[in-house]
């Protein structure tokens, strides 16, 4: 019964779902039955937990959205989570018992590549559809035919990762002849200092410095140094959080000077960072999934803005939301769209439903290829001006973080130099 | 070919790390190296000072280094109550091997976890109004950030060995290093003195703690990079000497330095941890092994 009526009440509870974004009261009957269960592995703790708790909020958001929009199915939502502490080892462990024990009926991943990956070869033996966070090629080895990756990096990470922060590039004059590219020895740093090695080579760029640091480096000015007397034109920076203070912070000190420096930089996109280096952001070109500019203000995303900040707010959780919350709110949303399109919880036929039709999401229309990766990747580069200060409400507003790649999200014209003068 | 400037350059960077890594180390070569108690929780317990003092500056507008001075005591005092906690339960009966070292395995944990809860995941930083500005010496630069906790770190190791060569119960900490028994003899209790000692060490994290929040931002977990940093320091100093876990930390700081310079930055660790295994193998008790301060 359930079934049927979830299938004839499709068109209603997509307009439900955009009514309850401009906060008007579902239209849909209220959930009923046992609850769908919804289970995943998730950083609360260790390194990704910053990440991983803003993902959690912004799938808790989506948990109460569903249901008061009368539920999956029809049935109300329960997410069943445990923290991973940031740790692969625990993932497989985390997702036997969920599927074995708790008997979950859906299952989502955790944030991360390094914790999406642990989980593969369980989610494959139990045969399960699979939404994953914000990873990078992770589904290259198994292959797996039920799995969606909300990620931009699409399917070619090695190859287009860099390609918007070189297209950014031609618009200077003149144009740059040399790169520095230095990054942090993980994966996914790697496969970002290699798509720019490819990107560079493309456009007969030469690389003049090239080195890869390990994840306990606390003082990066050697790093900084050297690049500096290899004068480069362009600087390509592939860091994580905390490094990417740390080489921001030498590249301050140390005075050095590029015609365009930033590159795959994770950190900036966190509140905490902006919050950190504020007007020191000024003029760095960076890569980034979101930036609230016009051209990326898609339906649903500045209302789901505004209730998740509401909830990060009051549990003094990453406030701006403007890297994983968005993304993962649309990894339920896909979630949501292909169960009620499959019509259950078949996993085969959600499975199949991850890969027929594209699915309009918070962060735009989101269709997946044979192995769950975007069809087209659509890695946002950002060059931050017009930074005053530490506020964080100046990152809420258009204008500071400026689009400049992908041409179809362009908001603004690159601000050449970097530091900014 | 190698440009002078830069390898003057990475020497003097790795001095000032290494004065970072000194004062890091200091505290758990006080309590390892001459008490014999594995506290690994150590580094865990230098960011939980930081976490308190980026808290207490935020909330005052002082320094952080000054702020690190006045936290002191109060670390002091708790890492006495821990030592009295710690030798109650294992040390008196004999069970501090494997059971101490779980003991502080767990509470590195306790630390880490209640941290996150408490303060959330997020990074904690403290803005200085010294930060982002370099002295620089001709062709040498000197970030601020580095130099002025690199200087206070050697200002407090100073103040420290003079307390144990001078101080009566600085001599006592040496001599409980030695033989606690031979205390006895002079009507010294050797539990109260290793407990002072303990403090001392646990005081040295939390200035550590104001050297690392200027140095660079940290999380609930900062201290996983230095665990096995500090350790290899001790160990490669030679348990028991002060002075040579000063010269094992600068030793360190400039080799790291100097092989991300000239290899590049993925070799830092494979050659300050290969100079330890080499060091090890020729001189297995550490290059100032034996000699006690």
């Amino acid at each position: 019964m359930n079934r049927e009526m979830t299938r004839r009440s499709f068109g209603l509870l997509a307009t439900a779902a955009v009514a309850s974004f401009a906060g008007k009261k579902s239209l849909a009957q209220p959930a009923s039955g046992e609850p769908i269960r919804i289970g995943f592995s998730t950083p609360l703790s260790g390194g990704l937990a910053g990440n991983g708790r803003s993902a959690l909020l912004a799938q808790q958001v989506w948990g109460d959205d569903i249901n008061a929009r009368g539920g999956l199915l029809g049935r109300p939502v329960k997410l069943v989570y445990y923290d991973d502490q940031s740790n692969g080892a625990s993932v497989p462990g985390i997702y036997t018992k969920l599927l074995d024990v708790d008997k979950v009926d859906l299952v989502i991943s955790s944030y991360g590549t390094a914790l999406i990956a642990p989980a593969m070869p369980v989610i494959v033996r139990h045969g399960m559809a699979f939404i994953s966070l914000l990873g990078s090629g992770t589904n290259e080895m198994f292959k797996y035919g039920r799995a969606a990756n909300i990620s931009p990096v699409g399917r070619k990470m090695n190859e287009d990762f860099a390609k918007g922060f070189f297209e950014v590039a031609k618009a200077l004059d003149p144009a740059p002849t040399t790169v520095a590219i230095a990054g942090l020895d993980s994966d996914f740093s790697n496969r970002a200092m290699e798509s720019a090695r490819t990107q560079a080579k493309l456009r007969g760029i030469k690389v003049v410095y090239d080195r890869a640091y390990p994840p306990s480096t606390v003082d990066f000015s050697p790093i900084v140094r050297a690049i500096q007397s290899a004068t480069p034109d362009l600087v390509f920076f592939a860091s994580y959080p905390p490094d990417s203070v740390g080489l921001l912070k030498a590249v301050r000190e140390l005075k050095l000077t590029a015609k365009m420096l930033g590159g795959g930089m994770v950190g900036p996109q966190v509140t905490a960072i902006k919050a950190q280096l504020g007007a020191q952001l000024n003029n760095l070109v960076c890569w980034d999934v979101y930036a609230p500019e016009p051209t990326m203000d898609f339906a649903g995303t500045t209302a789901f803005l505004d209730r998740y900040r509401a909830v990060a707010e009051a549990k003094g959780a990453e406030t701006l939301g403007l890297y994983a919350p968005p993304l993962a709110y649309a990894q339920m949303q896909v979630l949501e769209q292909a169960v009620t399109r499959a019509g259950s919880l078949d996993q085969a036929a959600i499975g199949a439903e991850l890969h027929r039709d594209s699915f309009p999401t918070i962060i735009g229309e989101l269709r997946f290829d044979e192995t769950g990766e975007w069809v087209e990747e659509r890695n946002v580069y950002v060059q931050y001006q017009g930074i005053v200060g530490n506020d964080l409400q100046q990152f809420k507003k258009p204008g500071v973080q400026v689009i400049l790649y992908p041409p179809q999200y362009k908001s603004g014209v690159l601000r050449p130099g970097f530091p900014a003068a | 070919m190698l440009d002078p400037v830069l390898i003057v350059n990475a020497i003097v960077s790795g001095l000032l790390l290494g004065c970072l890594y000194a004062i890091a180390s200091m505290g758990l070569a006080v309590s390892f190296g001459m008490l014999d108690v594995v506290n690994i929780a150590h580094p865990a317990m230098m960011v939980l000072a930081s976490f308190v003092i980026a808290g207490l500056c935020s909330q005052s507008g002082l320094d952080p280094l000054l702020t690190a001075l006045l936290v002191a005591p109060a670390f002091g005092f708790l890492g006495v109550g821990l030592y009295r906690v710690y030798h109650h339960f294992f040390e008196q009966s004999g069970d501090e091997a494997m059971q101490g070292l779980a003991f502080f395995f767990g509470l590195m944990i306790l630390i880490e976890v209640s941290l996150v809860l408490i303060y959330g995941a997020d990074q904690r930083w403290v803005e200085t109004s010294y930060g982002g500005h370099t002295l620089s010496l001709g062709p040498v630069d000197l970030p601020l950030r580095m130099l002025l906790p690199a200087m206070m770190s050697l200002a407090c190791i100073g103040a420290l060995f003079v307390w144990l060569r001078r101080s009566f119960t600085g001599r006592a900490v040496a001599a409980v290093a030695q033989d606690r028994d031979a205390l006895r003899f002079l009507a010294i209790n050797p539990i109260r003195i290793k407990a002072v000692a303990f403090g001392i060490s646990v005081a040295l994290a939390a200035i550590a703690a104001g050297c690392l929040i200027v140095v660079q931002p940290v999380d609930a977990h900062s201290g996983h990079v230095f665990i096995g940093r500090i350790l290899a320091i001790v160990i490669l100093a030679g348990l028991g000497s002060l002075p040579g876990t000063l010269v094992a930390a600068l030793l360190f700081g400039v080799i790291e330095n100097l092989a991300a310079t000239l290899w590049g930055p993925a070799w830092s660790p494979a050659v300050a941890f290969g100079l330890l295994l080499a060091v090890l193998t020729v001189r297995p008790q550490g290059i100032f092994g034996g000699a006690h301060t």
